[in-house]
Order: structure tokens, then sequence, then C-alpha cells
């Protein structure tokens, strides 16, 4: 039932989860090393493919860390390196969605819903504050 | 009273979405490549069969290629082997192989065992090259065209299928065989 | 033959569950008492047949029997005892059972609860709960039967997953499914209450008992499984956003609207119609959970190994199951109507807004979760989500849910009188803000903006809770379980948000290469290498690493992280070494070996990081506490005629 490719995605993904990468490296500038850290947190690792290239144990993971210092130390801005990574990968490898057309129904989601609720909740306050305004002034519930 | 029936229309969309998700799942953890339509990365690295050569992809414009990543240390390169010695038997396209974070010695002792299907075999030894194609399991196989374009990606082993379906129509039709 | 038995005794089940949906079903619709005489013996008997299955299971894994499929693919001879027994749910065939059996002790519950309810809506109940075990039953048998045979059978089994082979494979399945089929209880009395056509204050008050216990068992589930992703697999992290703790977090969250919803259906008879409805999200998000899990259509490290085949299967049963209730809904719920009204700063606001919250927050998790899906359905090509999109998003609506808690909390019913406690809102906002601030800029002298709000939310949260029971207690008043539930979990709510907020602001990381004898010092806490040697365990190999840490020069602890190999799966697994001091966990993971003796090691100080699921557990206790008040079982069993006494105000 369970078909060669699946089980061979099943065991990437198993070496994925059995033990988390460690990465000593250590860039001189501590204003790179903070952009290092971060960068490779935000970066997707394209074979443990919920996990950020900081945190995966497999090589290709190591391999990108290892382009995303050799980027910094270029002197490559953050924009500029997420776009390199995307030209290689697309947008896949990002784990924070990009603000493009294409993904403005994900980011204007929550705000969309908010928006709604707050609609929703003013009417049925509006309707119901009207029901208790027109009764006689008499014994709430307690609490 | 329609808006009592929205529940029933957002899980009708809902499941929509779940349906097609089952549907094109078989595609599931294959990412387009960004690469398809656009040029193949420059590239000059170390020969495996004949270090005083390197390969270059310079040399490789105006003809067709196949350039397969593949490493000892694969398994399902090992499956795709035969399917590649099929595809260097009908010289149809050539093969141009990229030792990915390998071991010399043993990719060489592997083409000798196995048979070599590769025209040349590049060696990416640090995996740098293997990231400008945006390679992220092994075995993957790029179909490249004369002009340099990268028109076709393989993630997988290459299957009967892929070179039937895939791959052979994007060919020139073959040379007048000898009659 | 004890498979045999076990498959046999499952096909029973399912016959059995066909009659207690159809009885049930029928049986009420057609008046027919004997047949509503009969659900539950049904309910007994699948009962039977399903413990008799799972302990033919068990006994197959406890006896290696290799010539059972599933036992090859999950166990082995070398495996201790008692991951042989946990094992049984380690995969998705065992995990269906394991599901089943806790559908089937719910139902059980819900059978012998059913004495105080009327004949007619008990019978409905325990129909609806008969359809959905028989969807499982026949999903189980249809394309995962856990008994099926290999023939010849294998000399030893493939071994369970390294991963699993630890305590939290015992409790963590199991209590979160228990959390899980719990809300089939509330769909089963909302479904029951559609189809009676009427829905009154009693039905409410029926429901919220074991609504609340499902919701303490998922709360439990949920945070046990943070717990040991956290302790044993060493990921370094409570939560990731990954798309099956989504599964479960969006259950979680509808959950905890529909107990809200219910306590004001039951006290003043209103959002009748959206608590069935909650009622069915909370349900419909389970099954999504399962689906997600087991179908491949979302990539995610926990996934059971995917089949489309499977997928499709638990899609139809969803759209059956679901879309069947919410035709019923679209039917009944325009009649359930009532005329009760309450101000804007009555209690039934505040619970509206927290309602509303809610759903958006369990909204916007289902979107980050299913966008892959969307965005490909929608043929816009890949978006890629992650903790960037859902850590802002998630808190855009629980940061205003957090502060109207503490407002809300002192609201009366109908007319709130939030003016008559303006001091007492004043007191404890201005307290929580001093102690907040004073915390955070005071003990830790860094830390973000959220830091002092985190910190001020969570005492205000606490304050409020207090100031009611308190002052009640003070007067000499009663204080029902239920309010003091209601405390206890207002408090683990607050205990979550300040350890968030101090796990959040206050983690020290970091990542070093040492040689034996090199030191690190992170966090305050100087960490001494003394180099790795080779340990032996009853079924793997491992490298074990020593860590010596101390502050200001006292020896604390001794750390002794591994990285293990197991035998059969010859899977590599990193054992973390973790330690409390202070109120801070010390984590040391191993990493590689760089050559020369020197390894990599990972070295995290995580400030009351334990707090997280002791809150979790607080919330559990107050969601039991809530569940098991008299009130709820001292019922007067409505007239046949459906004529309900007026219920006092309590």
């Amino acid at each position: 039932m369970i078909r060669t490719g699946q089980v061979l995605v099943l065991t990437a993904l198993l070496a994925c989860a059995a033990a988390w990468a460690v990465d000593p490296t250590h860039l001189a500038d501590p204003k790179l090393q903070a952009r290092y850290v971060a960068l490779t947190h935000e970066l997707r690792c394209m074979q443990c493919q919920n996990e950020s290239i900081a945190d995966s144990p497999v090589d290709l993971a190591a391999d990108l860390r290892r382009s995303v210092r050799e980027l910094l130390e270029q002197g490559k801005s953050d924009a500029e390196i997420r776009a390199w990574m995307v030209a290689r990968y697309g947008d896949f490898i990002l784990f924070r969605p990009r603000f493009i057309w294409r993904n403005a129904w994900l980011w204007s989601a929550p705000l969309v819903l908010l928006a709604i609720g707050v609609l929703v909740s003013w009417r049925i306050v509006r309707t119901r504050a009207a029901l208790v305004a027109a009764e006689p002034d008499g014994a709430d519930g307690e609490p | 009273m329609k808006r009592f029936l929205l529940p029933l229309g957002i899980f009708a969309l809902v499941a929509v979405v779940l349906g097609v998700g089952i549907w094109r799942s078989p595609e599931k953890g294959v990412i387009v490549s960004p690469l398809l339509g656009k040029p193949a990365p420059q590239f000059s690295l170390p020969n495996l069969t004949d270090p005083a050569h390197p390969v270059r992809s310079a040399d490789l414009r105006g003809r067709w290629y196949l350039f397969n990543v593949w490493g000892t240390w694969c398994v399902e390169c090992r499956a795709e082997h035969a399917m590649l010695l099929n595809v260097q038997r009908s010289g149809r396209v050539a093969l141009i192989g990229l030792n990915w974070r390998d071991n010399d010695a043993e990719a060489l002792s592997w083409l000798q065992q196995l048979g070599n299907p590769y025209q040349t075999v590049a060696v990416d030894r640090s995996g740098r090259e293997a990231i400008d194609w945006g390679v992220y399991a092994a075995p993957e196989t790029f179909l490249v065209n004369p002009q340099g374009i990268v028109v076709y990606k393989h993630i997988g082993a290459l299957t009967e299928e892929a070179w039937t379906r895939e791959i052979l129509p994007r060919l020139p039709p073959p040379v007048a065989s000898k009659s | 033959m004890l498979p045999e038995l076990g498959h046999f005794a499952l096909i029973l089940a399912l016959l059995l569950a066909a009659l207690q949906a159809l009885f049930g079903l029928a049986g009420p619709a057609l008046g027919r008492e004997r047949w509503m005489a009969a659900v539950t013996p049904a309910v007994a008997g699948q009962a039977v047949m399903v413990a008799t299955a799972f302990a033919c299971l068990v006994s197959a894994f406890v006896g290696n029997d290799f010539s059972v499929a599933y036992v090859a693919e999950n166990s082995n001879s070398a495996l201790p005892l008692f991951y042989r027994v946990t094992a049984l749910w380690g995969a998705h065939e065992g995990s269906l059972l394991l599901w089943i059996a806790l559908l089937a002790s719910w139902t059980v519950a819900v059978a012998i609860g059913a004495a105080r309810l009327p004949p007619r809506f008990a019978a409905r109940v325990l129909g609806v709960l008969g359809l959905v075990s028989f969807g499982f039953l026949l999903f189980t048998l249809a394309t995962s039967n856990p008994f099926l045979r290999i023939d010849p059978p294998a000399p030893d089994g493939r071994d369970l997953n390294p991963i699993l082979q630890d305590p939290g494979l015992a409790v963590h399945p199991p209590i979160l499914y228990t959390g899980y089929v719990g809300f089939a209880v509330a769909f089963a009395f909302a479904c029951a209450a559609m189809l009676e056509g009427r829905l009154d204050q009693h039905w409410a008050r029926w429901t919220r008992p074991w609504t609340t216990a499902a919701w303490a068992f998922l709360t439990c589930g949920i945070a046990l499984g943070s717990f040991w992703a956290y302790y044993e697999l060493g990921w370094g992290g409570y939560w990731f956003w990954d798309p099956v703790e989504n599964a479960s977090f969006m259950p979680w969250l509808v959950g905890t609207a529909l107990v809200h919803s219910l306590a004001v259906t039951d006290k003043r008879g209103l959002f009748k119609s959206w608590t069935l409805l909650l009622a069915i999200l909370a349900f419909s998000l389970s099954m999504l959970g399962t689906f997600l899990v087991r179908s491949g259509v979302l990539v995610s490290v926990h996934s059971f190994a995917a089949d489309p085949t499977r997928g499709v299967f638990i899609l139809a049963f969803l759209i059956i199951m679901i879309g069947g209730a919410l035709t019923l809904y679209a039917w009944r719920a325009p009649l359930l109507k009532s005329s009760a009204g309450f101000e804007l700063g009555a209690r039934e606001s505040f619970l509206l807004f927290n309602n509303v919250l809610l759903v958006i927050a369990a909204a916007t998790v289902f979107a980050g979760t299913l966008a892959p899906l969307i965005s490909d359905a929608l043929r816009l090509g890949t978006v890629s989500v992650g903790p960037p999109y859902f850590n802002p998003t998630f808190m855009l609506s629980m940061l205003p849910l957090l502060a109207l808690l503490s407002v809300g909390i002192h609201a009366n019913w109908k007319r709130g009188r939030l003016k008559d406690r303006q001091r007492t809102l004043l007191y404890t906002l201005v307290g929580a803000a001093v102690l907040g601030c004073g915390v955070a800029f005071g003990i830790w002298s860094h830390g973000a903006l959220l830091t002092p709000v985190g910190m001020t939310l969570a005492i205000w949260i606490a304050l409020s809770s207090l100031v009611d029971p308190f002052d009640r207690w003070r007067r000499g008043l009663s204080l029902p379980r239920a309010v003091i539930g209601m405390t206890v979990a207002h408090l683990g709510v607050a205990l979550a948000v300040l350890a968030l907020t101090t796990v959040q602001s206050f983690t020290s990381e970091q990542d070093v290469a040492l040689a034996p004898g090199a030191s690190a010092a992170v966090g305050g806490y100087d960490f001494r290498f003394e180099g790795v040697k080779p340990v032996e365990g009853p079924n793997y190999d491992a490298q074990g690493a020593t860590l010596v840490v101390s502050r200001h020069g006292a020896r604390v602890a001794v750390l002794k992280p591994e990285k293990r190999q197991y035998w059969v799966q010859r899977q590599v697994i990193s054992e973390t070494a973790i330690r409390m001091s202070r109120g801070s966990n010390i984590l040391v993971a191993l990493g590689e070996d760089l050559g020369g003796g020197r390894w990599s090691l990972r070295i995290q100080i995580r400030p009351l990081v334990s707090l997280i699921w002791l809150a979790a557990l607080v919330m559990a206790i107050g969601g039991a506490l809530a569940a098991s008040d008299r009130r709820y079982r001292t019922q007067q069993v409505a007239a046949a005629a459906g004529a309900a006494a007026a219920e006092p105000a309590a």
C-alpha cells in the first residue's frame, strides 16, 4: 500500500526529526552574527521541510547555512540574501510569506476577520442592548 | 434565513480545497523549480574522470544535455542507474553527471562497478554548485536546451514515464539511423 | 488465532455500531420504544467488541507475533515491554484503533449518564455517536486493518521508531485523543437537539460538563505533546506551528469558545444557534485533524505514512458527517430565537467578544495551516507559512482577548454594572501594571516591548480572577465548584501568559564548539566540557558527553547528553540533557564530532519554561472542577412532552 517513494520520503523525514543541528558558527561581527541567526531561522530546510536551516541536521541545511554566511560576509543585505535563496528554491524556502499580491489573502485574512468580527459584535450588542433598554428596570442575573 | 446556509457553504469550499489537495498530492513535495525557463547556472567544475579538463557550462552550449545530480550515498540514485544507462544507449541526449558531496574514489569505483552512463562527470564536493541549481534531494535531473535554458526538472529517480513523456518530446527528432 | 479474533471482533463492533446508530436515530423518529431500549445494549456490545479487538492487538505486540504485519512494522523482540505495548498506537492503524476504543469509552460514559436525560434525546445522542463509530470502524476495516497477516511471518520486527521509544508515547496520544473524541459528545448533543427540533437551557446544562471534560483532556493532551517535544525529542522549542500541532490547536480554540458560549446559553438562553454551530465546528476540526495527519496533503514531521486513498475515505466521511450536521443546522437554527437582551457592558457582551476573538484565532491558524493547499487550489502557486506568520497574527486576536478577560470577569449578567466596579478595575489594572513592569524591568534588565505588556496582562488576569471569589469567601457566601473551577482555569491562563512572556523574552541560547576541558559561558552559567565516551543501552549504542555546570564557581549540575544509534533502525537520535536550576531549565544537546576530541554542543537556558505546562495542567484542573459541579448532576428529567419547569437562576 505504501509506495517506495513514500517510504523514502518518510525515511528522510525521520532523519529530520531524529536530531537537531548544532551550529557553532560564530561570525566575528556581532551584528552579522545576529543577522545570521535571524536569517537561518527564517529559511526553510528544503529536505526537512518543517525545520529551519538553523535547526535541521541534514547536510543540505549545513550547506545553506554556509551560503548565508558567505553572502553576509560579502556584504549582501537581508533582502538580497532572501532573494538569492528564492531564485534558487522558490518561495517555499521562506517561512514568512512574502508581501506580494499573491499572498494578499493570507496576510489580510486576520485583519479582514477582525473587521468582520467587530461589525458582527457591534450589530449583536446593539440589538440586544435595545431589548434591555425597552424593559422596565428589573433585576439582573448574578455573575 | 440565508445566513444559516453560510457555514455549509464555507464547508463546501473547504471540502473542495481538501479534495484538490488529495488529487494533487502525488505531486506533493515536488516543488516547482524557479529555474524552469531560466538560464542554467554557469559553472566550471573538476572532472571526475579527467582531471586535466574541467567541466564547463560554456563548453556544453549548443546542444541538449541532461544534468543528473547523484551520489554514491544515495539509494534512489542506485535505483535509477539502469535507467540512466538506457538513456545513454539511446544516444538521444548527452548525460552530464554532477557528483554531489561525494568521495572521488568511491564515485569512480561505483561507475566502474555499475557502468558509466555519463559523457562527463563534474564534481561538486562542497555542495555549492548543487545549491545554485536548487537541488535539495538526490537524484535530480535537469534538461537543458542548446541555448542553455533549463526546460525541465525531474526530482527523484528518473523513470521510463518521465523519459518518454517529458524528455523525449522536448528533444529534436533523432538523427536518421544508418540504413 | 488471536489476530483473527480481533479482526472478527472489529467486524462485530461495526455491525453493533450500525445497530446503535439505527436504533438511536430511527427509534425516536418512528416512536419505537423497543428500538430505543435496544440502544444501550448495542453500546455495551460495541464496547465489549472493541475492547476485545484492542486486547488482541496488545497481546500480539506483547507476544511478539510477527506474523501480524502491523506488529512486524512497529515492534521488535529487543524492544522493552513497556514500549511494545505503547507501540500499538505508534502508527496509523493502531492509532485508529485507539481512537475507536476511546470513542467507545466516551459512548459508554454517556450511556451511563443518559439516565438523567429524556429517553428520546438520549437515544439520539447515542445514535449519532454510533454513526461516528460506524464511520471510523468502516474506515479501519476497509483501509487500515491492524490485523492483517503476512506470510511467511517476519523473523523479527522493524522496530518502533526510536523517537517514539519514550514515556511520552504512553500518555500523549491517549490523552490527546480522549480530548478529540470527547468533542464528538458535544457534537452528538448538538445533532440530537437539532433532530428534536428543540433546544432549551436544559440542553446547555446537559452538554456543559461533557464539553468541559473533553476540553480539559485536550488541554492536557496538547500540553503533553509540547512537553514531550521539548524534553525528549530535543527540538529545543515547545511549539512550532507545525500543521499537525495546529490541527490539535484549532479544536482547542473553538472548544474554549464553546465552553464559554454554553455558559451563556445555559444562563440566559442566548446564543443558541451559535453554540450549536460551535459544537459542530469543534468536532469538525477534530476530524479535520485526523484527515490532515493521515492523508498526505500536508508535509509534517508528525504525519503518519501518508496515503491518498485513506485521505479520500476520511474526506468522504467528513463530508457526510459535517455536511449532514450543517444541513441540519441550516434547517433548524432559524427556529432558535430568543428575545433576551443585554447591555454593552454585560457579561454576555464580553463572552461574545471572547467567542469572536477565539474563532478569529482559530480561523487564522486554519488559513495559515491550509495556505499551501488553498494557494495551490486557487492556482496562486506555492506559498510557505511558518512561525513568522502565525506568531504575529495569533497575537493580534489574543492580546485583546486577554485584556478583555480582566474587565469582563467583573461584569454582571444582563446589565453589566461595570460602573459599580470601576474602583476594582482601576486598582487591579494599576497593581498589575506596577508589578508587571517592575518585574520586567527590575529583575531582568532587558526585554522587548511585549515583556512588560505580557507581565502586566498575566498579573491583571490573576488579580481580576481572584477578586470575586475572594470577596464571596470573605462574606461567607457559597462558592460553587463551578466558580472555583472557572477561577482556577483563568489563573492557569494567567500563568501561561506569564510563562510564555518570560520564556520568549529571556531565553539564552548558544551553539558552541568545545574541546575537552574547555568552557563556555551562557546565560550566567558556566559549562565545562569533559569529553565524550561510548555508552551502551538496552537497544542502542550511544556517544555520551559530560558537562559540568556551575554558577559563580559553585557546581550546579552535571549534564550528560547523548547521541544514540538504535540497533534495528540505525537512526541516530539526539538525547538532550535537561536540569532545573533556580526555576530555569538548562539544556544541552550533543552536536557533531568536529575531530580531535572537539564536539559541537547546543546550550539553552530557558527560564520558567516548565510553567507553561504547569499552566496547562492548572487550566485542565479548573475544567475538571467545573465539570464536576453537582448541579450538572442533580437535574430534573424534563417531562416527555417537553414542557420543562422554569429553572431558577443559579
